[in-house]
């Protein structure tokens, strides 16, 4: 949100598999991503897309392989991991109880990030006219841009969007085309599953088709 | 630290916001209690004679209602994964929340509790026992239930296993919490028991957050 | 260490081991049996109603001991990840439950000539009571998730919880035990002698074996269902 730019890093994952309900999702995954780039991930349905965002966001653990944040294995310290990035997964916390703006506010108070970010990014989403209405009348999409909107407040450098296009309309849409832009301007990292296109034209695939177990077999 | 006050304040505010759950825990309180002296009949002193059994058990019952929830919906809408991203050291967060339960339901049981007491004849002389056993014993049932309910994230029955789980765990409270204010009716010493309560009340604070922090850590693998 | 947790080493040496286990099992049991309940001599003050102690102690030790091999099980998993150590620990669980279940049943048989009821609140039987209620709590843990390892997970932790309150719980049963009733007979009230001994130790001694045998059986079972449902999840990964 604020012009400051992030000190240069690097993320990368080597060797990884994982297994979720007694399956093998994928193995042999490597990635590596520096600041300023995009990775998007792309396979059909199953391949492992939300795992392996759970799995970088120290969230899901990996059979093997491991995961560095500038050399430093994010096992030693999954909180300070945590603490570097911004995740939006498909569930998106948002409590109906309170109002956008409280839902956002205490995102932001838990990073330390500065209120005024907090009208930034209901701005930038176009929620501000909805920022004292509590969150149990909003529209999926509106819940949706919530989130997006906690992870623009975060102040990580990391993103993690899963699906981040989906029941988006076509402003919305734009205004995440803007903030990922901005963010990785300021020396921010993405990676975010979609299987609609790239999304934005700095971006690198990551096909997990390439590491199914199936296609290592054969 | 600050971490810990804002999930505090919010779990707080969102307690309080559905008002119901405070008013719930102390009506089923109280119907429990009542239940016990219909089941017993109205003779004052087989009452006066169970009173602090019957206190204590009817409590700890009312103290299980809302821990099923204490991580489930957050488990459910996907902030728990928010809040273990946030920074926010695991173990610092599930005290708050543990906090917040106990504000919620341990503080409010301390505070019917001397009504449901008179309601069943409770000696004079027991009250300050009863609320005494009660303020050492409920943030231990808070914290036992903090490990239980992040044990069941995720399983098929949640209430009913969460007793099965909790309630063998739970027998040491009661025990000494109902032994301290029988020893007070009879005009007996209670240190013994407080000395046993409280040691438990700083074991579950040292061993409990952390066991709960890594079940929660599990069930979100 | 990380090549006995193999399972297919694992059950290589368990198969092995099988045939001994059984068959001291049944010696010991055969042996055992007709010295317990026909050959020792009768106590001088309980008289005949002392030969269901030959039932009820070893149970009850094995009740107890097959919760701390749980746990212990339970511990090794959790740190090192060997899926075997849970398989034991889950396999072990029922085995350990009747055990428990033995030792209350046959405590209260030998409660009702003695005590002229059928179930006294004595710290001991209490105690069992508790450890019976800790098993089904873990084995209806174990059982409730769709999703398998995070069912063992939680189950693992559960008895680690577990076996931390037990001596708690057994303390405090204790207490308010001697709190309420003062002064009741129980099995402890008697002294043993040799004649006596004997036996008790063969009916111990079959019981362990008895535990080993099954528990291997057990592990065969659980190491087939999952292998068929990795192959089931393989049939639907290739469709």
């Amino acid at each position: 949100m604020n012009g400051q730019k992030f000190p240069a890093a690097e993320f990368s994952g080597a060797d990884l598999s994982c297994r979720r309900g007694g399956r093998t999702v994928f193995t042999g995954l490597s990635f590596r991503i520096v600041s300023g780039e995009v990775i998007v991930l792309r396979g059909p349905n199953g391949s492992g897309k939300t795992t392996l965002l759970r799995l970088m966001a120290g969230l899901a653990r990996a059979v093997s392989g491991t995961l560095h944040w500038n050399d430093a294995d994010i096992a030693d310290d999954l909180c300070a991991h945590g603490a570097r990035l911004g995740f939006a997964g498909h569930r998106d916390a948002v409590k109906s109880a309170q109002t956008v703006r409280e839902n956002i506010a205490f995102w932001a108070s838990l990073r330390g990030a500065a209120p005024t970010h907090v009208d930034q990014a209901l701005n930038t989403f176009g929620i501000r006219h909805l920022s004292d209405i509590p969150a149990r009348v909003l529209s999926a999409g509106q819940r949706h841009r919530v989130a997006l909107a906690r992870v623009a407040v975060s102040g990580a450098p990391l993103w993690l969007l899963d699906e981040p296009t989906n029941t988006l309309d076509d402003a919305a849409l734009n205004a995440l085309r803007d903030t990922l832009s901005a963010h990785l301007q300021r020396g921010g990292m993405i990676v975010m599953a979609s299987h609609g296109d790239l999304f934005l034209p700095q971006a690198r695939a990551l096909d997990l088709r390439q590491t199914q177990p199936a296609a290592i077999a054969a | 630290m600050s971490g810990f006050s804002t999930i505090l304040r919010r779990e707080l505010t969102l307690s309080l916001r559905s008002q119901g759950d405070v008013m719930t825990v102390i009506a089923f309180f109280a119907i429990a209690a009542a239940l016990f002296a219909f089941g017993v009949g109205p003779e004052l002193n087989v009452q006066s004679r169970i009173a602090s059994g019957v206190v204590w058990t009817t409590a700890l019952l009312a103290a299980l209602l809302s821990l099923e929830r204490l991580f489930a919906l957050d488990y459910e809408d996907g902030t728990l994964d928010q809040l273990m991203l946030s920074g926010t050291e695991p173990i610092a967060m599930v005290l708050a929340k543990t906090l917040a339960h106990w504000l919620t339901t341990g503080l409010a049981l301390l505070i019917a509790a001397p009504v449901v007491a008179l309601a069943l004849q409770l000696p004079t002389q027991a009250y300050g026992a009863l609320m005494m056993s009660l303020a050492l014993g409920t943030p231990t049932l808070s914290l036992l239930g903090a490990v239980g309910a992040a044990l069941i994230l995720g399983a098929k029955r949640g209430g009913v296993l969460l007793s099965l789980l909790l309630l063998p765990l739970y027998i040491p409270i009661l025990i000494f919490g109902a032994a301290a204010v029988e020893g007070a009716t009879l005009g007996l010493s209670t240190s013994a028991p407080y000395a046993v309560l409280g040691g438990l009340l700083v074991a579950a604070l040292t061993l409990c957050p952390w066991a709960a922090a890594s079940a929660l850590r599990h069930a979100l693998e | 260490m990380h090549k006995y947790a193999n399972p297919t080493f694992f059950m290589r040496i368990a198969n092995a081991v099988f045939p001994y286990a059984a068959g001291i099992s049944i010696l010991c049991f055969a042996v055992g049996i007709p010295l317990a309940l026909v050959f020792s001599p009768p106590d001088y003050q309980q008289g005949e109603t002392v030969r269901i102690m030959y039932v009820h102690v070893p149970a009850a030790w094995m009740g107890s001991m097959v919760y701390g091999v749980m746990a212990v099980s339970s511990a090794v998993y959790l740190i090192w990840r060997h899926t075997i150590a849970h398989i034991i620990a889950r396999a072990s669980a029922p085995i350990g439950a009747m055990f428990t279940a033995l030792c209350l049943v046959t405590g209260m048989l030998w409660g009702e000539p003695m005590w002229g009821t059928w179930w006294v609140w004595d710290a001991r039987l209490t105690s069992m009571l508790i450890l019976l209620f800790l098993y089904i709590g873990y084995i209806a843990l174990g059982d409730s998730f769709e999703d398998q390892e995070r069912g063992d997970k939680a189950s693992a932790m559960l008895a680690l919880v577990g076996s931390v309150n037990l001596p708690i719980i057994h303390f405090s049963v204790e207490w308010w035990n001697t709190l309420h009733q003062p002064a009741i007979r129980s099995f402890e009230g008697f002294s043993i002698n040799a004649a006596m001994l004997w036996p008790l130790l063969l009916m111990v001694f079959a019981f362990q074996t008895y535990y080993v045998s099954v528990l291997i059986i057990r592990l065969r079972g659980e190491l087939l269902s999952a292998k068929i449902r990795t192959a089931r999840f393989n049939l639907a990964a290739a469709e």
